[in-house]
């Protein structure tokens, strides 16, 4: 196998020099905030050529976060899966197990990278947005480890619905904004975040949970994210000696997904497939903006958005709030319209039915982001045959969600 | 000259008065783009709702939704510009706003309807230099100015890229902050306007957090415009569809003072 890097024709060189990933991404910011970003992008151009950088990061990812994940063959789901096809149909399933990282989801392996950089660059306050608390919680984790001070914002209803991490928040330290504009949730927050930050760019670091944002956030969250394809493709090959024919991850930003993917783009034989929220169904609500929305300008970059004829942005909805946002990163945005990567929706409902099939087959109570991923994995698997290989990311463990799931299932607890 | 350059060479420094359109009503915001005209406002700025108005401080977010649940569109705000410029052929109008309204439909449609409703200049919050060419080129080429914004943040390496290309006015946006929060030190407004002031011949306007006639005055003695926007907009939500009175009253107290103030032209 030839190596991607050296490729003529990679699709791994984006964005390009103005943070643009085809006619997505850019620095879509007020002027107050441009010279912060442009000296983000300097100092992360020297923080990847710096060893000592890589090292300290690599070494937390080991340490402290506890990568790599184990890369685990899920042998009772793809028994069930293969029960319910077609004789000689139904394809392995594996799962990257990202759940199992401290915290509890994909979310840190960002945080620890971004707090370097932060501190790197001498900050000393750090802010963040969260929606289900899990970017709030692994944001709040790295400040105490590091000792800086963290404020996070979440929207007033996430406040209300995600009693746990908001507490978990509060004993790691962090101070909890419950923002109470717009619609009260995660784009709210993510707007409070940026009024926070213009106000302070003096002494304090955004991290961003998501592979978007202004540039160079998209590119520099996928490269801290890009830790489990990386692990995922060398773990293939020395369990299996071979690589997967797809792989398929959960998308709200889009920061899993594009950790998982971006280095298999160019591995021509692998296919992947990203999975929105379709809520209660695309022709109602939900969270898919890719199936769902426009090109447009929000947050620093642009990108498929849902948004009505006047570019007003609309309110997103998902039983995942992790996936409850009306934008998607621009990576992903540009991987779909050049056709290198197919995305697909599940809806609630699939994603409920996935969950507590991974807990029936697997014992393992899969966060509700990657239930929408089982959903999809479960579809495509039935459509391949036995000797097929799919690789689902499992970014997040359920802990968190027991309390929506059991209320969605009409379970008192 | 154009309306804007005219604005700004009245002998005294200009008024730029910032209201949000489809506020108090979807309907309602042509008699208080009046009342800042009979008030003595030099340049009216008028707000493009939306539902995301991250740059913004309370005041005017709340004005956003308001109009926004009046039921604001696009098109209803083309068509106060487009009246507003019929009533007063003079008075310089600039739109301003965020990238994704003004985008939606490509930024040639949005250019073309601008210049068809008598808008003199656009201020975009979220289109830095960096991004000029999804905007700017199409609005000047319809003979609409893309007004720059500096900041306490544009030191002197980032001014040339701010300046390039820069036409209409500056608008040095004096807090590193949101809108209506809080006000910039005058000896810091004064030390940024005589830096920008040396840098480029375009007029300056000092904005963010100017409240009190004092206040304006003061900044009327170094800058050539002084930009009041949410205590007007504090006023249209506190009186609703009763603001023009109070409105016209509260601009005839600022221009009173910044006439009063009134510098020696540089």
């Amino acid at each position: 196998m030839s190596d991607p890097d050296l490729l003529s024709n990679s699709y791994r060189t984006q964005p390009d020099d103005r943070g643009h990933f085809g006619q997505f991404g850019g620095r879509f910011v007020a002027e107050t905030l441009m010279p912060l970003i442009l000296d983000l992008e300097r100092e992360y151009r020297a923080a990847q050529v710096d060893p000592a950088f890589a090292q300290e990061f690599d070494d937390l990812l080991e340490h402290y976060v506890g990568r790599p994940s184990p890369l685990y063959f899920a042998e009772r789901l793809t028994a069930a899966i293969r029960a319910g096809s077609e004789p000689g149909k139904g394809a392995q399933v594996w799962f990257k197990r990202d759940e199992l990282n401290h915290t509890g989801a994909h979310k840190i392996n960002n945080c620890i990278g971004q707090i370097l950089l932060a501190r790197r660059m001498g900050k000393t306050r750090i802010i963040a947005e969260t929606g289900a608390g899990q970017h709030g919680v692994a944001t709040a984790t790295v400040c105490a480890r590091f000792g800086l001070p963290c404020v996070i914002y979440m929207g007033a209803k996430d406040v209300e619905r995600q009693q746990p991490n908001v507490f978990r928040m509060k004993l790691l330290g962090a101070e909890v904004i419950p923002v109470t504009s717009g619609a009260n949730t995660l784009k709210d927050a993510m707007n409070e975040a940026l009024r926070d930050w213009v106000a302070n760019v003096h002494d304090t670091f955004y991290i961003i949970g998501t592979a978007a944002g202004p540039h160079p956030y998209p590119e520099l969250v996928r490269d801290f994210q890009s830790v489990i394809g990386k692990e995922a493709r060398a773990q293939m090959l020395s369990r299996i000696n071979r690589l997967p024919d797809l792989l398929v991850a959960a998308i709200g930003g889009g920061s899993n997904a594009i950790g998982l993917f971006h280095p298999f783009l160019d591995d021509p034989d692998v296919r992947m497939l990203g999975v929105e929220a379709a809520g209660e169904g695309l022709e109602r609500k939900h969270a898919a903006s890719l199936a769902g929305g426009f090109p447009g300008i929000l947050h620093g970059n642009r990108t498929y958005l849902l948004q009505d004829d006047d570019g007003q942005i609309a309110e997103a909805h998902s039983i995942s709030a992790g996936l409850d946002y009306p934008g998607i990163g621009p990576e992903h945005a540009w991987l779909k319209d050049i056709g290198r990567v197919d995305y697909t929706s599940a809806t609630d409902e699939e994603a409920l039915d996935a969950f507590q099939l991974l807990c029936r087959t697997e014992g393992i109570i899969p966060a509700l982001e990657p239930s929408h991923a089982i959903a999809a994995v479960t579809k495509k698997a039935r459509e391949m045959d036995e000797n097929k290989i799919i690789l689902a990311n499992l970014c997040g463990r359920g802990d968190k969600d027991i309390f929506t799931v059991a209320e969605a299932l009409g379970v008192k607890i | 000259m154009t309306r804007l350059s005219q604005a700004f060479a009245k002998g005294h420094p200009a008024l730029v008065a910032f209201v949000t359109a489809g506020d108090p009503g979807r309907f309602a915001t042509g008699p208080i783009l009046d009342a800042l005209v009979e008030g003595g406002a030099d340049v009216i700025e008028l707000g493009m709702p939306f539902t995301d108005p991250m740059a913004d401080g309370p005041a005017i977010q709340a004005a956003n939704l308001r109009s926004l649940a009046a039921g604001t569109t696009t098109a209803d705000i083309l068509a106060i510009a487009m009246a507003f410029r019929e009533r007063h052929p003079t008075v310089p109008l600039v739109l301003m706003g965020y990238a994704n309204p003004m985008t939606r439909r490509g930024a040639d449609w949005f250019a073309e309807r601008a210049k068809e409703a008598g808008v003199d200049g656009v201020i975009c919050v979220d289109i830095p230099p960096e991004e000029d060419d999804s905007l700017g080129p199409a609005l000047r080429g319809n003979g609409v100015d893309l007004i720059r914004l500096a900041t306490p943040t544009t030191d002197a390496a980032r001014l040339p890229t701010v300046l390039e290309g820069a036409s209409g006015f500056l608008y040095y946006v004096s807090v590193a902050g949101i809108t209506g929060k809080q006000q910039a030190v005058q000896a810091s407004i004064e030390e940024a306007v005589a830096r920008l002031k040396a840098a480029t011949k375009l007029p300056v306007a000092v904005g963010f957090g100017v409240r009190t006639p004092d206040q304006a005055a003061a900044i009327a003695q170094v800058a050539d415009g002084v930009v009041v926007g949410s205590a007007i907009v504090e006023l249209v939500g506190q009186h609703g569809k009763d603001a023009a009175e109070p409105v016209r009253a509260y601009i005839a107290s600022l221009a009173g003072a910044i006439r009063a103030a009134r510098k020696e032209v540089a």
